[in-house]
């Protein structure tokens, strides 16, 4: 059985139909990146299945726990990066103090941000701060990953950084979902390639066959990238 | 009357003065987050209750509240009560006034703080009680604080309002020393009295903010 299966999936916003149909599923160690126009409905999607939406109709799927790291990070501005992370654990998952201190600490080094422990959000750059997001997401041991255009609030020069993150989760086979307007990084890193446009699901597979694909809707998307 | 003796009837209705400061703080700021959840609350009719409520205590003379809270238990229900009720009718008073007020701010702090906050603390799984202790209240206060200090401030100078019922407070026992006297004296004394008194008062919430400053 799939670790995460979304069926028949259906979303409005009062007479705005987002979602009108969507199915999917997600395997564990799998990459998925979702890519699409603005306003197909890619971060409703996310939101759904993280239950920060209610779907309309029908089926999610999931038996586990999941970290959602947003396009803007939402960091707690108040907590210290290490209480960032550290806190839902101890609050939320009741696990032990040292443990999860312990756990912080690996975390923030595979980040490379070893030196920023008692630094507050608004004392780090973007790219820190999605950093630290990601590590405060990982901190849950998720079972699954997703990510909501997570460079798109970047300056273009600190966009790699992130991305470079991900890529060394991929290779740890952390099972993730990726929005994301970057091409070549969702070719790149997906195992999977989904393209949604106005609400369904238009094309999916391999990065190479959806790349590749003859269908109208996926060229002209695609050409905007390419000019 | 020596000054000296002027002063120590003052620092006497001083006394006075503090407590029915410092009880009206102490009441008042956690009744006007109680009343800022009523405003806000999904449940209409105790939004409503608490619109009302708010719209009232800010719409009417605090002096005409004092004295109906003092005289309402005789008046209105033909209830004697003590002596000391004089004392707790002013810290009612204050106390329901300043709550609608703390309410407002409250309120705007609240709505201050990104939907992404609420987001966030939800997908790491905190309960909505933890979600508002830990995360939202925290990042409230700070947005409030220079309100709040406003608020704090006008409530120095609130208490002498008290005389109406005849508190022995700061103000009306100057106004007393100043009758028998005839002489204004007693009265620039107290005004010297509650000047310093708000200057204390500024220095601590000054003092708040700053310990606030850690992050933005
Ligand atoms: N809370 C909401 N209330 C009403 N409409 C909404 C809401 N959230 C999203 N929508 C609408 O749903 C549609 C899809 O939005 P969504 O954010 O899912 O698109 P997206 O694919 O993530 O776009 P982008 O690439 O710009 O992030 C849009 O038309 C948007 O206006
Ligand atoms: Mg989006």
């Amino acid at each position: 059985m799939s670790l995460l299966e979304v069926k028949n999936l259906k979303k409005s916003f009062d007479d705005n139909v987002v979602l009108k149909d969507i199915s999917l599923n997600v395997e564990r160690g799998e990459v998925l990146a979702i890519i699409g126009p603005s306003g197909s409905g890619k971060s409703t999607l996310l939101r759904c299945i993280t239950d920060l939406e209610q779907e309309d109709s029908g089926e999610i799927n999931f038996d586990g726990t999941f970290g959602l790291v947003f396009q803007n990070f939402n960091l707690f501005p108040h907590h210290s990066v290490m209480k960032n992370i550290t806190n839902a654990p101890i609050k939320v998952q009741k696990r032990d103090k040292s443990e999860v201190f312990e756990h912080a600490r690996k975390l923030l080094s595979q980040m490379g941000l070893s030196d920023k422990e008692d630094a507050y959000p608004c004392e780090l750059s973007g790219g820190q701060q999605q950093r630290v997001s990601i590590a405060r997401a990982l901190a849950m041991n998720p079972d699954i990953l997703f990510f909501d255009e997570p460079t798109s609030a970047l300056d273009p020069e600190l966009t790699g950084e992130i991305l470079n993150v991900i890529k060394d989760l991929a290779a740890n086979n952390m099972t993730m979902v990726i929005v994301t307007h970057e091409m070549a990084f969702a070719r790149n890193v997906a195992d999977t390639i989904i393209f949604m446009d106005g609400g369904v699901i238009v094309e999916e597979g391999t990065p190479e066959e959806v790349f590749s694909s003859d269908n109208q809707r996926m060229k002209d998307f695609l050409g905007k990238f390419y000019d | 009357m020596i000054l000296s003796k002027v002063i120590e009837l003052l620092l006497g209705g001083m006394v006075t003065s503090i407590e029915i400061f410092l009880l009206t703080l102490l009441f008042s700021l956690p009744l006007g987050l109680v009343v800022a959840g009523g405003r806000m609350s999904k449940f209409a009719p105790l939004r409503w209750i608490a619109k009302v409520y708010i719209s009232i205590m800010r719409g009417t003379p605090l002096m005409l509240q004092l004295i109906v809270v003092f005289f309402a238990p005789y008046y209105v229900f033909g209830i004697n009560l003590s002596a000391d009720y004089r004392f707790i009718a002013v810290i009612i008073a204050f106390t329901i006034n300043y709550a609608a007020y703390f309410a407002e701010i409250y309120r705007g702090g609240i709505e201050s703080i990104n939907s992404g906050q609420y987001e966030a603390a939800q997908v790491l799984g905190y309960s909505k009680f933890q979600t508002f202790f830990i995360i939202i209240l925290p990042q409230v206060f700070k947005v409030v604080l220079p309100s709040i200090t406003n608020e704090v401030i006008t409530l120095v100078k609130d208490t002498s309002l008290s005389f109406v019922i005849a508190i022995p407070e700061m103000f009306t026992v100057a106004k007393q020393i100043a009758a028998s006297e005839a002489s204004i004296a007693a009265l620039l004394v107290a005004g010297v009295f509650y000047y310093v008194f708000n200057m204390i008062v500024a220095f601590v919430m000054e003092h708040i903010e700053n310990r606030l400053d850690y992050y933005e």
